[in-house]
């Protein structure tokens, strides 16, 4: 096959992909005329920006921006920050039965979650943290396996000549890990947190089923809400996905080049 | 609530905390006192020469997961475990049932529905969704200009997940005024009802799931960069043809990651949830089409609240996804290559960047 045959079909399949982004984009600025008439065709015919505004005003948005940002965003820093603790412990600290316990961490990556849901349930309410956004934070801030596997494999790819040079100096094993090795693993510190802000901010199963008040809803609970009341109005449901979807299109774009990195190695390696 | 959160939430009252913090300071009390136990036994060990300090500082560093893994995986599990042989309804006490719930569990002809719906999306998208990233990462490992262009808009939907994506899906494929039956009726062929029909509510979620191949795509594409470019320069010496080398050499090459992909895919569509709920509560999916496991799992834990049978649910998923998971490393040993399994292949020369 030659290279004009690969740029035709990649871009031919581009279009077919990029289609219902640009759709959900036209159809968002569309009024409620210009959604019926407008068809597939990407021009919005009737201009009306201010879906962004009426779809915001419709419900208590910045109660729910506040919720989701505070739902994701400690996770993402205390996944992130034990993960790498953790990894480096497996990767540099030498013990016995090491090799044992990082197979079970390896091992509950392929556990499905919803085994630990119904106990879940009933120790959240036993904690008395029914309704409230803590059960959807704290199973985040002791580690997740994928994280602890991804930092172990970088660690384990520096030189062991690191880690004597500091033992050697007397420091101890958290200064080796918050002084040396914390900074160094960068490039997976960034993959890590975007990939919990990507689950964390699109996580659907758990606020649904800890959440009942309109008080702790997040933002993708407030949009199915949505869907199924506003079934009619398309602009406006249109408008709430792309302010929903926004925060990581705008993280791929200043974090591309990590993301993309970020990736690859933990699919290949 | 339990009479020990009770109790500490009782004390912070006196201390003035917040009412809602007051749930998060009893469970910080709570694990610190475990911290504090797991801290004496190591440090009393240490100072008895029980265990190096060394030992001492790796347990020490892994307690945090340890932590996690007790009270939210591996104490659940145990707990789920005994509860799908209790019948309860978390309000009247608890009845043991034996193997109660898995009886009726192979009689319900409701879970024979949710496993027929969920291993036919699994067993079919995956597959689908391999063969399109991996196709469209073999087109862009060419040396041709804009391939950052084409890179970005594959992997650009696949930001757009969950409940968003469900949302513009739910528009896509709508009956009347959707993207995909404008498109069909604009070659003349009437489209039929996608969500709202039962015999097209699954194939419209598989075709869906197509759309956020982007991320599989990225890791394949790095995969086919690793490819050592001697092996195809040695196959067009012998002669091989473009097929030839993508047959005995590309694919062989990049099977551990087609394998890790679809084991880690396998495992994500087997507990799909989000888009049946999101397309139901809209008003779609008709007769069951959408009863994915994880879907009726919910529907008995927090809509029936049959506490007991849900967890029986629960482990039966677990089960299917071990065996499923089983079957694909059994069957990958005829078709994954890796490096270390042939020593004359692995003599692959270190590359210059």
């Amino acid at each position: 096959m030659g290279k004009a045959t690969n740029i035709v079909v990649l871009t031919i399949g581009s279009l077919v992909f990029a289609y219902p982004f640009l759709w959900m984009i036209a159809t968002s600025l569309r009024t409620r005329q210009g959604v019926a008439s407008g068809g597939i065709s990407l021009w919005p015919i009737q201009w009306q920006f201010n879906n962004y505004t009426s779809g915001l005003a419709s419900f208590p948005f910045f109660t729910y921006l506040t919720n989701s940002l505070l739902t994701t965003l400690i996770p993402v820093v205390g996944s992130v920050l034990v993960s790498s603790l953790v990894g480096f412990g497996f990767a540099r600290i030498p013990a016995r039965g090491s090799g044992l316990l990082f197979g079970i961490v390896l091992a509950t990556m392929l556990l499905p979650q919803e085994v630990t849901l119904v106990p879940q349930f009933i120790l959240f309410r036993s904690l008395d943290m029914m309704d409230t956004l803590y059960p959807i934070i704290l199973p985040f801030m002791f580690g997740m396996p994928f994280f602890i596997f991804l930092f172990r494999q970088f660690y384990m790819r520096l030189p062991a000549s690191l880690t004597d040079a500091a033992v050697v100096d007397g420091a101890g094993w958290f200064r080796i890990w918050r002084s040396i090795y914390l900074p160094l693993s960068q490039p997976i510190l960034v993959a890590a947190a975007v990939l919990q802000f990507m689950s964390s901010w699109n996580n659907f199963l758990t606020p649904t089923i800890f959440i009942q008040s309109d008080r702790w809803k997040t933002l993708p609970m407030a949009l199915a809400g949505f869907t199924s009341v506003n079934r009619t109005d398309t602009s406006l449901l249109m408008a709430t996905s792309i302010i929903v979807v926004l925060p990581c299109v705008l993280i791929f774009f200043l974090a591309q080049r990590h993301i993309i990195g970020g990736i690859s190695f933990t699919g290949t390696k | 609530m339990n009479p020990i959160t009770g109790g500490l939430e009782e004390v912070l009252r006196h201390l003035g905390l917040a009412p809602g913090l007051r749930p998060l300071g009893a469970f910080v009390l709570l694990s610190a006192v475990v911290a504090a136990a797991m801290f004496g036994v190591v440090s009393l060990a240490v100072r008895r020469r029980w265990m190096s300090r060394t030992t001492a500082a790796f347990w020490l560093f892994v307690s945090p997961w340890m932590f996690g893994f007790a009270v939210f995986t591996f104490g659940p599990m145990v707990y789920s475990l005994w509860l799908s042989f209790l019948n309860w309804d978390l309000v009247s006490p608890s009845r043991f049932a034996g193997l109660g719930n898995y009886q009726k569990a192979a009689a319900d002809p409701l879970v024979r529905q949710a496993i027929k719906v969920t291993l036919v999306y699994a067993v079919v998208s995956v597959p689908l969704q391999t063969a399109l990233s991996l196709g469209v990462a073999l087109l862009m490992n060419t040396d041709i200009r804009g391939i950052n262009v084409f890179r970005t808009v594959w992997y650009l939907p696949s930001l757009v997940t969950g409940v968003a994506q469900v949302t513009l899906f739910l528009w896509v494929f709508n009956p009347n005024y959707g993207l995909v039956n404008g498109m069909l009726h604009a070659v003349g062929v009437d489209g039929p009802a996608w969500f709202q029909d039962p015999s097209w509510a699954l194939p419209a979620v598989i075709i869906m799931s197509l759309w956020t191949v982007g991320g599989n795509m990225v890791i394949y594409l790095a995969g086919l960069q690793d490819v050592p470019i001697e092996l195809y320069e040695a196959a067009s010496i012998d002669g091989a043809g473009p097929a030839r080398r993508l047959w005995s050499i590309t694919i062989p090459q990049v099977s551990p990651v087609i394998f890790f992909n679809v084991v880690t895919g396998l495992i994500a569509a087997m507990q799909i949830f989000t888009q049946a709920f999101v397309i139901k509560s809209a008003g779609g999916a008709p007769a069951n089409s959408l009863l994915f496991f994880v879907y009726y799992l919910y529907q008995n834990a927090f809509q029936f609240f049959q506490m007991g049978y849900a967890s029986a649910l629960a482990w039966i998923l677990l089960l299917m996804i071990l065996a499923l998971t089983l079957l694909v490393f059994r069957g990958s040993a005829f078709w994954v290559y890796y490096e270390s399994a042939n020593p004359k292949a692995s003599r692959r020369r270190p590359r210059v960047r």
